[in-house]
């Protein structure tokens, strides 16, 4: 692999041909994907296309059946979210995996606490509200207290609980799964907001998926458009725009309905 | 109120305040009506509490419910249930009696007694995890089936309790004995689920089982592990019991105490659908049948009376959860 060492270099999560069967239905067919460092991939596609699919692979919360995952250029085997965790990857799930009866702290540190040293490993509840505090502050995300259970929040707050929890653990790759999903025009501009201000710190790659054409191409440098399982388009985000991925989509529809005249 | 970044001012009303502080302190109130009975009682019958024996014999009611309740809460905070538990109960005497019959020292007939009850909570957990039947229906099952081994191997009569009189009174026989050991196991169980990422992950497995998954918990490692530890609970108090009364009786416990029990973590503000509940609660709720049951008995209510006024006792705290909570969301924020 002498042969493009920046490529390479650059590049933080490749996925080769990925398949993934569950039983009789097959939710992707061998998708391929890369993903540069500092970067923001937008996916884009119907509902049942597989986008959630194809992250909870990247995850490691599900093994594909077959294909293959690089990350930095290796060749890897998640075997669990916490390997995929221990190697910078961090997602928000479309259910953003919030216990709502637990207060904010707790949901910001759940499965990776902060413990006092000692044989019982009692939860340090001071440190991890104040270090909750202080990422809140930090990415400009604003609650009346990290002790009220998150069945309290909005839905933008929970959203940005979920996203500060995600960043929270010195993560390099951020998938986001439909983030602005069932939200007003105020909160999804907060979202965004964050996300900017995530990028601009550099250091982060994110994938999104999305369904807001315009939005995606707002935020997005690259977009991918899934259909059936199958990517169908990809392009830079500045060198498309919503008529064009409008048009493809019909296209694709066409084709579906009768394939001898596409 | 100014806005900057993602900031929406949670929005409550003055009776969603008033219903989340009644719903802080929902302990309190609990304990309130513990209280409450006890004065009435007193009043009724002066012999209530303050003699000796009738306190001797309230916390002998007290103790083996609650401590059975401590492993029901872990597993209704996480949205399981043992049925077998009072099966369990009748069944590890008799480990410990085999194993001493067997020639080994009580202390060990009673760890063999505790880790059989923990292999049944192996069982429960694994068929409930992994083969995905309901733990309603997988405890319903073994608690058939333990009870029909247990008449089975005891041939349906009760046998002498093992030990010597120092082990048995440590166990049990003495008076305080029992509550003694409620009292030092609920201490323990209430810092486990509150202080401790078992507890807290319990909780987050009960409220969303699948994004607690998602975070990466092992869900089913954590439920099994509570189905082990609600099963030697009851296998020790099994022994306690057996202890206290000088008798191992294979009729004894059932699914009578198991209810008892569910009832105590009920009546202490334990949700069945999961995600909520506290140890102090189970001991509380314990206290309070205890209370009902011994005072009924003093002024002279029978059983039958009792059971009429537990089942009303368990709606009422099943509506008032149910509802304080959904009260309190529709009065406070969204
Ligand atoms: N665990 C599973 N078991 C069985 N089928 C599944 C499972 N997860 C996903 N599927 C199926 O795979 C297909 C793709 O689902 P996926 O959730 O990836 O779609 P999506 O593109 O994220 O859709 P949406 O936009 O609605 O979120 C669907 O048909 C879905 O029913
Ligand atoms: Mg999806």
């Amino acid at each position: 692999m002498t042969a493009d060492v920046t490529q390479v270099n650059s590049e933080i999560i490749r996925a080769e041909n990925i398949v993934m069967k569950f039983g009789a239905l097959t939710a992707l067919r061998g998708v391929s994907l890369d993903l540069k460092r500092g970067e923001i991939l937008g996916i884009l596609g119907d509902n049942g296309a597989g986008k959630s699919t194809l992250m909870k692979i990247i995850t490691g919360f599900q093994a594909p059946t077959e294909g293959q995952l690089f990350i930095d250029g290796q060749a890897v085997q998640l075997r669990s979210v916490d390997h995929a965790r221990s190697l910078g990857i961090e997602c928000v799930y479309q259910d953003l995996a919030l216990a709502n009866g637990l207060s904010i702290f707790h949901n910001m540190f759940l499965n990776r606490e902060i413990v006092y040293p000692g044989p019982f490993r009692l939860l340090n509840n001071r440190a991890m509200r104040r270090r909750t505090q202080e990422l809140l502050d930090e990415i400009g995300v604003h609650v009346p207290s990290v002790d009220l259970p998150v069945e309290r929040l909005s839905g933008g707050q929970r959203q940005a609980i979920a996203v500060a929890r995600a960043v929270n653990s010195n993560a390099r790759v951020l998938l986001l799964d439909e983030p602005l999903a069932a939200m007003g025009a105020r909160e999804a501009g907060l979202i965004i907001d964050l996300i900017l201000r995530l990028k601009a710190k550099g250091s982060l790659s994110i994938i999104m998926i999305m369904h807001n054409y315009a939005q995606t191409l707002e935020i997005a440098d690259r977009i991918m458009l899934m259909q059936r399982g199958a990517v169908t388009y990809e392009n830079h985000a500045a060198a498309t725009s919503v008529p064009e991925l409008m048009e493809i989509v019909r296209r694709e529809y066409r084709s579906m309905r009768n394939p001898a005249s596409a | 109120m100014a806005t900057t970044g993602v900031t929406q001012p949670v929005r409550r009303s003055s009776t969603g305040v008033l219903l989340e502080s009644v719903l802080k302190w929902r302990e309190i109130s609990i304990l309130l009506v513990a209280v409450l009975l006890i004065a009435y009682f007193e009043a009724e019958n002066r012999d209530f509490l303050l003699t000796s024996a009738s306190l001797e014999n309230l916390s002998q009611f007290i103790a083996p419910a609650a401590i059975i309740s401590f492993g029901e809460i872990m597993l209704m905070i996480g949205g399981e249930i043992d049925l077998s538990a009072g099966m369990i109960f009748a069944f590890a005497p008799f480990v410990m009696h085999f194993a001493v019959v067997a020639g080994m020292p009580a202390p060990v007939g009673l760890l063999l007694a505790l880790l059989a009850s923990g292999l049944i909570g192996v069982v429960n957990g694994v068929v409930t995890l992994f083969l995905r039947v309901p733990s309603f229906v997988t405890t319903l099952g073994t608690m058939f089936l333990l009870n029909g081994l247990t008449l089975t191997l005891s041939a349906g009569t009760p046998v002498d309790v093992p030990g010597s009189p120092g082990f048995q009174a440590f166990f049990g026989h003495w008076g305080y004995s029992e509550i003694c050991w409620a009292i030092v196991i609920g201490l323990m169980m209430h810092v486990l689920l509150r202080n401790t990422r078992w507890g807290l992950h319990t909780v987050a497995s009960g409220g969303n089982p699948h994004g607690a998954a998602e975070t990466g918990i092992n869900v089913r490692r954590l439920k099994i592990g509570n189905f082990i530890l609600s099963a030697v609970l009851s296998g020790f108090v099994g022994i306690l019991e057996g202890c206290r009364i000088s008798s191992v009786d294979p009729q004894a416990g059932g699914s009578q105490i198991m209810f008892l029990a569910v009832a105590s973590g009920v009546i202490g503000g334990t949700s069945l659908a999961g995600g909520s509940g506290t140890i102090i609660g189970g001991l509380i709720g314990a206290t309070v049948l205890g209370v009902l049951n011994d005072g009924f008995t003093l002024i002279g209510i029978n059983a039958f009376t009792f059971n009429i006024i537990l089942g009303a006792a368990i709606l009422i705290a099943m509506v008032f959860n149910i509802h304080m909570t959904r009260l309190s969301r529709l009065g406070g924020a969204r």
